[in-house]
């Protein structure tokens, strides 16, 4: 049954004001360094300034009155952030494996004092592994395997080489990272800017050793997160809590921007390699791929980063024969982590330029080589997945093609310094394979005597959560979406609805929602939910996510339904270059995406505007230097993103093409939005005979691009 | 320490500081108004904007000296409590927000826009912002918001609250979906 048939919707569809509007153009909102605590301390993360090596000495040079030092030695529990493997240490004990590698935490309650303490650390230095791809120690390796790749080239009349690399990406949240922790009544409460509530408790839980209501973890109001405030508060917060259990006092721990630059986590560099063998007409028959991925220091969520863009490494194409081959390789740099996109940008920008090269090498029209080979319904992705009717790629691809006037343009733009480019893509919703079964979220509804209470550990982080949840909930309850309110996620107060990542938060979390609506409905038996609370009190729903079925998946093999459903997209990039500077200025973007169903459009279409904005700046400047394996531009300075004046008119065409399994069709919509900008932005670049394969696309490599090509008898006019 | 008389938000205060205590920290440590946030440290991004004597200052670069015998406008001090200023309220109608930590900093910088320039074009607001950075919305609702603001500024007009912008659910512009 689809969901969508649910007659005349009185919130969803409809734009809605946001939940959390007032408080945050009043300056009223409070975000975690807006709180202060009675005999509160500011806390400082002392951290490595090598590479790799060992610790060989510390000295607290300073006059200690007044201070709190904590170290390893002070943790009561395990000594490892728990993740996916136990390996990042809170605090390093011996062994140092990256730049700013947390060794020592210091308290005080003067910030001036705190700032001025010297601590000298002395190192027996190593050689560090700085290169992914000469690095002995691969985090994960996983291969996907699709028909037999040999038959697929000996069908092939031609084939085509091509690698592809893409830069770091730094999120600039503009609330960096902090947290303060609180001892109280033999426990304690962190609060603080973060996406999982529940990874943060989990963390400490291990690390403290204790049971799981003597902690306590509360999001703050959040300024942004985009993946880097997935996994790394669980660090923060490990931090804030030694020194407040060892000082039994709260402790503050708000990072400035550099530190947020240099010691958290950003989008992994991928070098990608593409070998496909195609008919002279376009059609794939053989697609291999090897992807190395640099992973940082420590494993992080690097294994599941890698799987998400390995699984999208094929792209929205048909093709029988497929093989990728996927590492995550350790160097000795601060670990890579969770980023909007989550490895598909990395694997699509690669993919969607190696089409584009395809095109050219053929001599067919890049458009009609992407209609020859999009996913149709029924068609089977590299896993083996067949997909269904919400399946919309080629629906995507024309839209797109109208919409932004693509030919015309094309011809237009010929021979000048503009270009015209375009990328398909794709993003699986929610947990790849069987994780939202393994996750089991839950989410709760409360009738209080306000009206109806939204119990999730689903984070707002500006996406729009409370809002959008809120119009779930009060259309399958058949209420004003005014008698919905949300709470801010507290684990002592809410259940565990899984982190707030994967494009999952509506199409998942809102889905159990609406089952613990129509459950509420039930049970009110026909009366209001004021008339049911006089009667009888409150009343509380709980209801647990339940794996659609006829979904399978296999991890040992990599074989199966991948996700339950897939967003599609596709975006179209005018560009400028600046025949001085090699600065490429986007003048237009035109984003169709298929989200399934838009709960609120103009939040939908602030979710395309602020990914596609990011994308642009993942294609042309943001540029992470990084120099012995330390980020050298860390501060906003000389690390740049989109301005207003950066951003071009984005023109965002939203298409509602049903999933069976969200609610009222919706797929997810927070990543699919930064993986298409690049390859767009590079396939407009390219269309002025430049041959770019790199991003960030700076002045420098684009230079170098056409420098290259100026060498070549293949290489087409470049008008500059 | 040095001694101060800061009129905020129309109230004058005196405090004793470090002369290298920088204003935004007076605001949010020793006056308590919160709402001014701290982003970058290196006035790129704008989220600590104010108004000071009539011009919009990043207030993590002005030391709180500086801003002796001055007169600050924070956000806190663009409306009286429970209602709204005309931009507070075209942000909220627009959506010019997401995450909200922009917000206050970019509202300052578009006050101080629309004071110099009251009709402003597309171009001349991203121009006129183009120095407070937002990670969340590429710009366009916070664009619209600060075009609607402008119309409705010029215009004598009731006050609008905040409940009755609570209350205004149906008058939400409603697009058709987008096809």
């Amino acid at each position: 049954m689809h969901a969508s048939k649910i007659a005349s919707p009185l919130a969803v569809g409809r734009n809605v004001p946001r939940k959390d509007s007032a408080e945050k153009v009043a300056g009223a909102a409070k975000y975690v360094d807006d709180l202060v605590f009675p005999g509160m301390l500011y806390g400082r993360t002392i951290r490595s300034t090598i590479p790799r090596g060992r610790i060989a000495a510390t000295r607290l040079a300073f006059d200690q009155r007044g201070f709190v030092v904590a170290d390893y030695r002070d943790i009561p529990g395990r000594n490892v952030v728990a993740l996916i493997e136990d390996d990042q240490p809170f605090l390093a004990e011996r062994e140092i494996r990256h730049t700013a590698e947390p060794i020592l935490l210091l308290a005080h309650e003067s910030r001036d004092l705190l700032l001025r303490a010297h601590v000298e650390i002395g190192y027996e230095r190593e050689n560090p592994v700085l290169d992914p791809e000469s690095s002995p120690t691969a985090f994960k390796s996983l291969a996907i395997d699709k028909g037999e790749i040999e038959d697929g080239f000996s069908e092939a009349d031609i084939i085509i080489e091509g690698e592809y690399r893409t830069g770091h990406q730094e999120h600039i949240y503009i609330e960096t990272n902090g947290v303060i922790a609180v001892p109280q009544d033999g426990g304690i409460t962190l609060l603080g800017s973060m996406q999982c509530p529940f990874y943060v408790h989990k963390a400490l839980k291990s690390m403290l050793g204790w049971s799981d209501e003597r902690i306590r973890v509360v999001q703050t109001e959040t300024g942004g997160g985009f993946g880097g405030k997935e996994e790394y508060p669980s660090l923060i917060a490990g931090h804030a809590a030694l020194l407040a259990l060892k000082a039994n006092r709260p402790v503050k721990i708000v990072y400035d921007r550099a530190e947020d630059m240099i010691a958290t986590t950003k989008r992994h560099p991928a070098i990608v390699r593409h070998r496909t063998g195609v008919k002279r007409d376009g059609r794939l028959t053989a697609m291999d791929i090897d992807i190395v991925m640099d992973a940082g220091a420590y494993v992080t969520l690097s294994p599941v980063v890698l799987s998400r863009g390995a699984i999208h490494a094929a792209g929205p194409y048909r093709c029988d024969h497929v093989r990728v081959r996927g590492r995550a390789m350790m160097t000795n740099t601060p670990p890579n982590g969770a980023f909007r996109g989550f490895g598909a940008p990395q694997t699509q920008f690669a993919v969607e330029v190696h089409m584009e090269r395809i095109a050219e090498t053929l001599g067919i029209d890049p458009v009609k080589l992407r209609e020859t080979n999009a996913f149709r319904p029924g068609d089977t992705t590299s896993t083996g997945q067949i997909l269904g009717e919400d399946c919309s790629a080629l629906d995507v691809l024309r839209r797109a093609v109208r919409r932004s006037g693509f030919r015309t343009r094309q011809r237009r733009y010929a021979g000048t310094n503009r270009g015209i480019g375009l990328a398909l893509f794709y993003h699986g919703s929610g947990f790849t394979g069987g994780g939202e079964v393994r996750l089991a979220s839950k989410a709760s509804l409360g009738l209080t005597e306000r009206g109806v209470q939204i119990l999730v550990a689903s984070t707002e982080i500006g996406q729009g959560t409370r809002t959008m949840h809120a119009q779930i909930v009060a259309d399958a309850l058949g209420v004003p979406f005014d008698d919905v309110y949300p709470v801010q996620p507290d684990t002592s107060n809410v259940p565990d609805s899984g982190p707030t990542v994967a494009s999952r938060t509506c199409m998942v979390v809102g889905r159990i929602l609406q089952q613990c609506a129509e459950e509420m409905k039930t049970r009110l038996g026909g009366m209001t939910p004021r008339e049911f609370f006089a009667a009888h009190g409150p009343m509380i729903v709980t209801s647990e996510y339940e794996g659609p079925s006829g979904i399978k998946w296999d991890d040992s093999t990599y074989r199966g339904d991948a996700y339950s459903t897939y967003a599609w997209a596709c975006d179209v990039a005018e560009v400028e270059i600046n025949p001085d500077t090699f600065e490429v200025r986007p003048l237009k973007l035109t984003c169709v995406h298929d989200i399934g169903k838009a709960i609120h459009p103009v939040l939908v279409a602030g979710q395309i505007e602020g990914g596609t904005a990011q994308g642009i700046g993942y294609a042309l400047i943001e540029q992470v230097v990084m120099r012995e394996g330390s980020m050298a531009n860390a501060q906003l300075t000389n690390y740049t993103i989109p301005t207003t004046l950066d951003t071009p008119p984005i023109d965002v065409v939203i298409v509602e093409n049903p999933s069976r399994y969200g609610p009222h069709g919706a797929k997810g919509v927070g990543e699919l939005p930064i993986d298409g900008p690049a390859p767009a932005i590079v396939n407009a670049v390219r269309s002025i005979g430049i041959d770019l394969r790199e991003i960030p696309a700076v002045p420098e490599i684009v230079m170098k691009a056409i420098d290259l090509g100026k060498g070549k008898t293949d290489a087409r006019h470049v008008p500059l | 320490m040095t001694s101060i008389s800061v009129t905020v938000n129309g109230a004058t205060r005196k405090h004793d500081v470090e002369p290298r205590m920088l204003l935004v920290h007076y605001l949010r440590e020793v006056l308590g108004l919160t709402g001014t946030h701290v982003g970058c440290d290196t006035s790129q991004c704008g989220a600590c904007c104010v108004c000071v004597d009539g011009l919009v200052v990043k207030s993590c670069t002005v030391l709180a000296v500086q801003a002796n015998g001055s007169k600050v406008t924070t956000i806190e001090g663009m409306s009286a409590p429970g209602l709204l200023h005309p931009l507070q309220e075209a942000f909220w109608e627009e959506h010019g927000l997401q995450c909200g930590f922009c917000t206050p900093g970019m509202i300052m910088a578009a006050d101080d826009l629309l004071r110099r320039n009251p009709t402003p074009t597309e171009e001349e607001i991203r121009a006129g912002l183009d120095g407070n950075l937002c990670r969340c919305t590429g710009y366009h609702n916070i664009v619209k918001a600060v075009q609607r603001a402008a119309g409705r500024m010029g215009q004598t007009r009731d006050t609008f609250t905040i409940d009755a912008m609570a209350g205004k659910t149906d008058e939400f512009p409603t697009p058709a979906a987008k096809h």
